[in-house]
């Protein structure tokens, strides 16, 4: 099986701290993947390191068919090529509506003149509100999205990330803050994500994780700890004593 | 198309109105064209205020809008200056050169002409030599063009010098300084060609037109500033709408999650930057042919920080606020400065005005700074009734998700 995305023996230190240890990880063109691990155990620093935004001491990240290495490579550039990213903190532009922030993230040139020039097609606005009616948001289009709520915020960047059309989704702890119905909701949109794409997910919620029913991959101080299936990987005792045992 | 623009955007057209009302009252007004109850020094005051509020336009977009507290863009304004400055002291002085020399019994050589307009001009510094920064003078389109070109490289090469390297936020606040600041000691020197601390002068004469008084001179200015004014307006205002507009304000909020959907940061803050500049030029060269006489002084780095200071109490991130401050601020400043209001004496001391001017500009600055961050663009909203909805309650947390806690109860 060809991978998409192969990062191996990555380390990253800060001020003399191992964040990331020597870590290797890799994902296929429709794969959905799950990184659980305790707080600190390096999962947003792995995003940062696919995304662009650390530079690490060693190891490489390649990426596509071409192999070509993403170290190195600015972050617009990486998202040009198909990593998008989801935050933890939900990071959407307040002072925007949602219909703006969703336009933005719309798959199209990003250069500045040709945005400068740029008019939303009518392909674009169909795409704006298909996407607003996935995530809920379609009688909130021309709200600012600083108005929407913790849980809506999240969807309207999950929405944003689906716009980018990327083919890698880096997704860090989608469902916080959100109610229960909303959490199967998105795991219902990551599902099907998966089914073209690859995801990635990181949550710490187990009943989020099960309901993804995909691979597991378990970080511990930078480095993982172990692989498989959620079952397999609850029941290692190493990981029932560094995470789940607390 | 354009329907869709201003309709979206009915600020635009109400900006415009506005400004062709004024510009129509000064022009039944003034001495030349009215009934002449405003003096043509205040036409002219009111002609270099319009040239201000566009530099406040410019300095909008790149603080208000894009996120970069440029403290430098005064310098671009003086480069506009400088260069259009150079073709009317040029042309000017060979008029007056060429009538001498029509006396004299054989015609004049051109490098006798040359000669002697490079005496008259470079006399103060001690020289009648045109150095190489005067190679264009002569001319009045390429000094045009220079009008436009030179800020906009400045703008370019410090540019792009910065943002490559991600300097961001007071540093970079602290280099535009540093470089309005390099430019204004440079110029300083007589070295620099542009003949020291002397700085240009007689720009309100117009050359070959001796014969036209400066009563209409000024009111021609007036329009030419109005024009540029309500067509700079409109640039900006179809800049900051649509996609382009909301990338750049994205990149003000934060330009991290901006670089991460793909758009490439540093190329949208270099084209803002540029284009500000030439604005910002364009201002300038509008500005001291009004003014008379333009030095180094006028770069120093203060005049830079008196636009972010008139963009802040106009109500920074919308186009007509910044316009507002600068007209309000630098009208209230003439008044003040000019010695019209009266001293204060409380006895022990008396409030001279003109010294104590600046300490009530600070004050208010802090003062909408805390208390009124829309600046007197927040006014407006009040009238308009366009607050942001107070949707009141807090977030109800994770279980009720999206809903607040009176939306929840219903
Ligand atoms: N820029 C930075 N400078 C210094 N230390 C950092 C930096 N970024 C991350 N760290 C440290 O690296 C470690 C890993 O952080 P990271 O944010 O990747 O953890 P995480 O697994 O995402 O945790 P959480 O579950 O809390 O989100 C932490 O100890 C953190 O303090
Ligand atoms: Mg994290």
């Amino acid at each position: 099986m060809s991978q998409l995305l192969e990062v191996s023996g990555v380390s990253v230190s800060f001020d003399g701290f191992k964040a990331i240890n020597n870590l290797s990880f890799s994902i296929g063109e429709a794969e959905m993947r799950a990184i659980i691990g305790p707080n600190g155990a390096g999962k947003t620093t792995f995003m940062d390191i696919v995304t662009g935004k650390t530079k690490p001491n060693a190891g490489t990240v390649l990426w596509g068919e071409m192999s070509r290495n993403l170290i190195g490579m600015n972050e617009a550039k990486i998202a040009r090529i198909g990593v998008g990213r989801k935050f933890q903190r939900p990071t959407v532009f307040e002072d925007q509506s949602v219909f703006d922030n969703l336009m933005m993230a719309v798959k199209n040139t990003r250069a500045p003149w040709s945005v400068l020039f740029f008019k939303p097609k009518f392909k674009d606005i169909a795409k704006v509100e298909e996407l607003a009616s996935e995530i809920g948001l379609s009688d909130q289009l021309k709200r600012k999205s600083g108005e929407l709520s913790h849980g809506q915020k999240q969807w309207l960047e999950i929405g944003m990330l689906l716009a980018q059309d990327p083919r890698l989704l880096l997704v860090d702890e989608p469902a916080a803050g959100m109610t229960l119905a909303e959490r199967e909701h998105t795991t219902d949109i990551l599902k099907r994500t998966a089914k073209t794409r690859a995801v990635v997910v990181v949550e710490h919620d187990m009943e989020f994780v099960r309901r993804l029913e995909c691979k597991v991959t378990v970080l511990h101080e930078g480095s993982v700890l172990a692989e498989g299936s959620l079952d397999h990987v609850t029941a290692n005792p190493q990981v029932i004593e560094v995470y789940l045992g607390r | 198309m354009q329907n869709t623009f201003f309709a979206k955007n009915p600020s635009i057209l109400i900006f415009i109105g506005l400004l062709a009302l004024f510009t129509l009252f000064v022009t039944v007004g003034s001495e030349a064209t009215g009934m002449g109850f405003i003096s043509t020094s205040f036409v002219k005051t009111l002609g270099k205020t319009l040239c201000l509020c566009l530099i406040a336009l410019a300095m909008d977009l790149v603080w208000g809008y894009i996120g970069i507290l440029s403290l430098g863009h005064f310098a671009f304004f003086g480069l506009g200056g400088y260069m259009i400055g150079m073709w009317l002291m040029y042309e000017r002085t060979r008029d007056i050169v060429m009538g001498s020399l029509m006396n004299a019994a054989l015609p004049p050589t051109p490098t006798e002409i040359r000669d002697a307009i490079g005496g008259q001009i470079f006399g103060v510094v001690g020289s009648n030599q045109f150095p190489a920064v005067w190679a264009f003078a002569h001319s009045l389109p390429l000094q045009l063009i220079l009008v436009v070109l030179v800020p906009g490289l400045l703008a370019l090469v410090f540019g792009w010098l910065a943002f490559r390297s991600r300097v961001t936020g007071v540093y970079l606040s602290i280099l535009t300084q540093a470089m309005t600041l390099a430019l204004s000691l440079y110029l300083y020197q007589n070295e620099s060609g542009l003949r020291g601390n002397n700085g240009l002068s007689g720009l309100q004469n117009l050359p070959h037109l001796d014969a036209v008084p400066q009563s209409l001179i000024s009111i021609w200015f007036f329009w030419a500033s109005a024009l540029a004014l309500a067509l700079g307006y409109l640039l900006c205002a179809w800049v900051v709408s649509g996609k382009f507009g909301s990338v750049i304000r994205g990149i003000r909020d934060d330009e991290q999650r901006v670089r991460f959907m793909g758009y490439s940061v540093e190329g949208y803050k270099l084209f803002v930057f540029v284009l500000t500049a030439v604005i910002a030029g364009i201002a300038g060269a509008l500005y001291y042919p009004q003014a008379g006489i333009i030095n180094p002084g006028e770069m120093a780095p203060i005049a830079s920080i008196y636009l972010a200071v008139w963009v802040a109490i106009g109500g920074r991130g919308r186009l007509y606020g910044a316009v507002l401050g600068a007209a309000f601020v630098s009208l209230v400043s003439t008044w003040f400065t000019g010695g019209q209001v009266p001293s204060i004496p409380l006895g022990f001391y008396t409030v001279d005005w003109v010294d104590w001017w600046l300490v009530l500009l600070g004050l208010s600055f802090v003062l909408v700074t805390l208390f009124a961050p829309q600046g007197i663009g927040g006014l407006v909203d009040l009238i308009a009734g366009k607050l942001a909805p107070n949707r009141h309650g807090a977030p109800l947390g994770p279980d009720q998700g999206s809903l607040r806690e009176e939306e929840a109860e219903k």
